[in-house]
């Protein structure tokens, strides 16, 4: 990286241990492939991340040698595959901070954590005219539920306003709670303009109200320490995909009291304590929440990807990740004829764009060509497009193999398709 | 530039530069619009029947070069033909872009096929997603 892009950026703070990325990029076998005979330069991480090393092991060690069902087998692997699944709940607690095991359900992402809360938490105590109050940079997956849930209790879902800079409005978030509010479901990191949400002094407003705050944590997981103690919040979901680890896998974290009151998601085997055809009674925390066999090979992955992240260092990840933002930033900033879509002054790992008049899809498919992986897109967040009157962007998002001469391909590529639209 | 030339040929890039028909028409006798929600592409086709015969046609919206171009390329080659012409061709389009190899699309479809036929086999498979996605997503409603 110039040194002049660090000087202009800051560097990390002292203390940070640098982030050794040669040796990180070694442990992804994917990132050696080769698109259309040009290096993979892998920068739609937001979307889903590769997989080290390691995770792929764990998940093949798994199939090779622990798997069966679990919670049920007195045989040995059956013990062994209940292990391996409650060690990586652990895992999931310790990343979380939460307060205990019991609060950590494994779902099949942030999507699936998100309707949970919104049917199993809000259904039953929403009345018609109370309200759920989101923000205006929400991805579909914290929108669709709530009108869902609107439909079906008359409940009315409250929008609160962005700046042109893609940040939260807080004034007009705090006008919009009120005392119809039932709960407050906020993105933590938003895929499609990056803006890091100020989740501790919404959940002190939220809270200072008396109301519950949902964190969607899908974008933060990877990138920002996510702390439960410290966020403050009530729900809190993420993915595994996101986070260097399987797909079909995702983490809803709840505090014990609430979940305790809600009723269960979803009716069958392991979530029971004990059925009758009169009458059945359901199983403590977490088990409530996790009808059928669940994704068990997921989960462990998903353990692993934790601890594998760990080993590296999230706050070294952090550091790497914010100057190379810094340094897409300006690059991409400068090429005539960009626009960035959100310039939000806490932002990580994504960066959204514009390029004159050229649609985002044609961007993605000439630097396609060229081997640079983009995403091109609506990123399932309509209403920020809608805000910032652009029907789609093309976005790079970040991870910590990414590296500044990935960047440098990504400019050269935009230089490209600049030539090849010359209007 | 070989595959990039391949995939944006010259009449791609010069239709979305100064696309055909590329205007709203407000006395048409029938309209319709396409959305396609995976990539937010818009497009609106106006038209104009003289009897049988489709007197002009006209399109506006916002979507990809491809998407962009192929509905100029289209504006410009159902213009002047009958109901049943462009049905036929539509058949045939339709045939091309969802079963035919690009192979066979050079021998057969003609006219429409001008778009797919000309361009190499990776060329074809992108050009067919965009606009089948299209298709699929703007099989319109009259009004």
């Amino acid at each position: 990286m110039p040194a002049t892009a660090v000087a202009a950026t800051g560097s990390p703070p002292a203390g940070t241990p640098r982030l050794d990325v040669a040796r990180v990029r070694s442990e992804f076998p994917i990132l050696a492939t080769r698109v259309h005979g040009r290096p993979l330069v892998y920068l739609d991480n937001a979307a889903t991340t590769q997989k080290p090393q390691a995770v792929i092991e764990s998940l093949d060690r798994y199939y090779r040698a622990e798997n069966a069902n679990i919670h049920r087998g007195v045989h040995y692997l059956s013990q062994l595959a209940t292990e391996a699944y409650e060690a990586a709940r652990e895992k999931v607690a310790r990343f979380l901070n939460a307060a205990s095991c019991r609060e950590v359900v494994f779902v099949r992402g942030a999507t699936e954590g998100i309707n949970l809360v919104a049917q199993t938490f809000a259904r039953p105590v929403v009345r018609p005219g109370d309200e759920i109050l989101i923000t205006e940079m929400e991805h579909h997956s914290n929108i669709v539920p709530w009108q869902l849930l609107a439909e079906q209790t008359g409940a009315v879902l409250r929008v609160a306003p962005l700046t042109d800079a893609g940040e939260l409005d807080f004034d007009g978030f705090e006008r919009l709670l009120g005392e119809r509010t039932r709960l407050v479901s906020v993105v933590h990191l938003s895929n499609a303009l990056g803006t890091i949400n100020p989740v501790r002094r919404i959940t002190a407003a939220a809270h200072a109200r008396g109301i519950p705050v949902l964190v969607d944590g899908a974008q933060s997981a990877p990138h920002l320490g996510v702390d439960m103690q410290a966020l403050g919040c009530d729900f809190f979901v993420f993915s595994g995909h996101k986070l260097f680890g399987p797909t079909g896998i995702g983490v809803l974290y709840g505090r014990e009291a609430l979940l305790e009151r809600m009723p269960p998601w979803q009716g069958g085997g392991d979530m029971i304590s004990s059925v009758s055809f009169e009458r059945s009674t359901w199983a403590g925390l977490p088990a409530k929440f996790e009808a059928g066999t669940p994704h068990i090979a997921g989960a462990i992955g998903l353990g692993t990807a934790i601890d594998w992240l760990s080993a590296v260092g999230l706050d070294a990840v952090a550091a790497h990740e914010d100057e190379l933002l810094s340094y897409a930033t300006a690059a991409v900033g400068r090429i005539p004829g960009v626009t960035l879509i959100g310039t939000a002054r806490e932002k990580a790992s994504i960066l959204s764009f514009s390029l004159g008049g050229i649609h985002p899809h044609d961007i993605g498919q000439v630097l396609d060509l060229e081997g640079i992986a983009i995403r091109a897109g609506h990123h399932c967040a309509q209403p920020v497009m809608q805000r910032f009157g652009v029907a789609a962007t093309a976005r790079a998002s970040f991870a910590l193999y990414n590296t500044a001469a990935e960047v440098d391909a990504l400019v050269a590529g935009l230089g490209t398709v600049r030539r090849v639209f010359a209007q | 530039m070989t595959q990039l030339s391949a995939l944006y040929q010259d009449v791609i890039l010069e239709h979305n530069r100064a696309p055909r028909n590329f205007r709203r028409m407000d006395d048409a006798d029938r309209h319709a619009e396409g959305r396609n929600p995976l990539c937010g592409d818009q497009i609106t086709v106006w038209l104009k029947l003289d009897g049988e015969v489709i007197s002009d046609v006209s399109f506006d919206g916002s979507g990809c070069a491809i998407s962009k171009a192929s509905a100029s390329l289209m504006t410009a080659a159902v213009k002047g033909k009958t109901r049943a012409e462009v049905a036929a061709l539509f058949g045939r389009f339709r045939e091309l872009v969802t079963g035919e190899t690009a192979e066979e699309a050079r021998g057969g479809a003609g006219q429409a096929g001008g778009l797919l036929g000309d361009r190499g086999v990776s060329g074809a498979g992108q050009v067919r997603n965009a606009v089948m996605a299209r298709a699929q997503s703007g099989a319109g409603q009259r009004s």
